[in-house]
């Protein structure tokens, strides 16, 4: 587990970032000719950083990962990464035909790993999230926690150096989700992965990143940044956490009532 | 790893373990299997006393007279002499077995082409287009239309039998995978790509496993339509040198008005039809659905 996961933190560090987004625009043929979703975007993720997207609904923060996994093309500007980012999405997106084990191991061949090594980076990866007797079970017999689990196991698998996650606790009971939290912040931790994360749940932003990104909504603008410097491990019910989201959900409800104004 | 982080972690680590392992815990679903004695009296009980119930009133209409004529309806120890006959002759499994062997021998070429041509049309926009709506209409034309063109085109031999299956079960095969395919969700389609599955990978990781439930359902229903036709074709070009299949021996009952012989090749035929139904195509239904969670058990 060590080496492999080394070899990523490697890759990572060796780039200047883990990615660039250069002035991205995005616009979409709507039913009032086009619509601007994503209007000049300007955003680098270091190696190993962990940044939050955060915003309303109809930002564009999905539209914007969506480019940045390369499943869409910006209309203008540039996306650079080191390689295809791996994505994780809201619903666990595990295919119901292959075990829980077998969806790592397609990761792993569609990457090219050879038929004898996956198996045991599989169970690797599952024992990595603390699903270590998982491999042979179905989608359907996990609990939603427990998929989400497997789900980033198997982007894990990818072996980028960006993982991409599209509110991927949004569908989960509370308690789960905070348990998900200090998982995906020890996993982060270990990987050393650079992690841009989409949420509308500002308390999640902050208990996460080491930094906020707000955007503003239609077009989706970036209106303001924020460093997290509170140190690991966090808790949701945090002082410190408390506070700033305090701050940023005042500047997000700034955002969206500025839209009832016209 | 910085040795503040690795403490930091060892502190959290045991307590969030735990933590995981109970929350697995509780919201796993335990699932066990069905006891065999319930088996037995919620799945084989009902059929058995229908069967009963039907050859109860069959006897009763012979038995009290109400209809008292062995060449419209024979009674049911009549039937089975005649089966037993065929059976002591060894008659019997040569019927089912030439009808049986033409029936899979045919369901299995339709497979072979309805396979990739469900694909194409699924996977093809153009083709889709322009076959795709005549591939579903022919579904509700009656296989037996294609007979007397079939003995034109063919003549009476078992190229005739066998074109008569393709032509009613391929396009059940084929769009029972195109309706598999247009189902498969985009979700599965996004996530494929992100773990570069494009192209032909795609189709092959992603899509047709995803399709698999249409396409099981599109094959049972081919199955159906394969032993329909048969039939069809065996009872109208009945020819004594293609060796005596069921739909003959219905045909020939009728030749002898021996009303016992038609009522034996109905029960087979439809014995047959039910048995292949029920060893092959249902267990093979149930288990994609049942390792998919989509069965639920009733």
């Amino acid at each position: 587990m060590a080496t492999t996961l080394a070899k990523a933190a490697d890759g990572a560090e060796a780039a200047t970032h883990a990615a660039r987004i250069e002035h991205v625009s995005k616009s979409f043929a709507g039913p009032a000719g086009q619509q601007l979703v994503l209007d000049d975007i300007t955003l680098d993720v270091a190696p190993g950083e962990f940044v939050t997207l955060l915003g309303a609904s109809g930002c564009g923060k999905s539209t914007l990962l969506n480019l940045v996994a390369g499943l869409d093309r910006p209309t203008a500007g540039t996306i650079t990464t080191d390689g295809r980012p791996a994505l994780m999405f809201q619903e666990h997106a595990l295919f119901p035909w292959l075990t829980a084990g077998k969806n790592i191991e397609l990761a792993l061949r569609l990457r090219g790993v050879p038929k004898n090594e996956r198996r045991g980076r599989a169970e690797e990866l599952l024992e990595l999230v603390r699903l270590k007797g998982a491999y042979g079970k179905r989608v359907h017999e996990l609990s939603g926690g427990m998929r989400q689990r497997v789900a980033l196991a198997r982007a894990l698998a990818q072996e980028s150096s960006l993982l991409l996650m599209d509110e991927p606790f949004a569908a989960l009971d509370a308690i789960t989700r905070d348990v998900l939290h200090d998982e995906l912040t020890r996993i982060w931790r270990e990987t050393r992965l650079s992690v841009l994360f989409v949420t509308h749940n500002v308390r999640e932003a902050v208990r996460l990143a080491q930094r906020v990104v707000l955007l503003s909504s239609r077009p989706g603008r970036i209106a303001r940044q924020w460093t997290v410097g509170i140190p690991h491990p966090r808790r949701i019910e945090d002082t410190a956490v408390a506070e700033l989201s305090v701050e940023i959900t005042e500047e997000l409800r700034g955002e969206i009532r500025r839209h009832g104004q016209h | 790893m910085a040795s503040t982080e690795t403490t930091a972690k060892d502190r959290d680590g045991g307590d969030l373990a735990g933590l995981e392992a109970g929350l697995d815990a509780l919201e796993t679903v335990q699932t066990g299997r069905r006891p065999l004695r319930q088996t037995l009296r919620e799945k084989v009980l009902p059929p058995v006393v229908a069967v009963a119930l039907v050859l109860a009133v069959w006897q009763a209409l012979v038995s009290f007279g109400i209809v008292d004529d062995p060449t419209k309806l024979p009674s049911p120890g009549a039937v089975w002499d005649v089966l037993r006959e065929a059976w002591l002759q060894g008659e019997l499994l040569g019927y089912i077995w030439t009808s049986v062997s033409r029936g899979l021998l045919g369901f299995f070429f339709a497979l072979l082409i309805g396979t990739p041509l469900g694909l194409l049309v699924a996977r093809v926009k153009v083709i889709r287009a322009a076959i795709g709506p005549i591939l579903s209409g022919l579904q509700s034309l009656p296989s037996v239309a294609w007979v007397p063109p079939a003995v034109i085109w063919l003549g009476l031999n078992n190229s005739m039998m066998y074109a008569v299956i393709l032509l009613g079960a391929v396009p059940s095969i084929a769009n029972g995978l195109v309706s598999g395919v247009s189902q498969v969700p985009p979700l599965f389609l996004r996530a494929g790509r992100t773990l570069g599955a494009t192209g032909l990978k795609g189709t092959w990781h992603i899509v047709l496993p995803a399709a698999l439930p249409g396409y099981v359902a599109g094959l049972k229903q081919g199955w159906a339509f394969s032993w329909r036709s048969l039939m069809a074709a065996e009872i109208i070009a009945s020819f004594p040198d293609l060796g005596i299949g069921l739909g003959q021996l219905l045909e020939n009952g009728r030749n002898a008005s021996d009303m016992a012989m038609v009522f034996e090749a109905i029960l087979l035929i439809l014995t047959v039809g039910i048995a292949i139904d029920l060893l092959v195509f249902s267990p093979l239904e149930r288990w994609v659905l049942r390792s998919r969670g989509l069965l639920v058990r009733s």
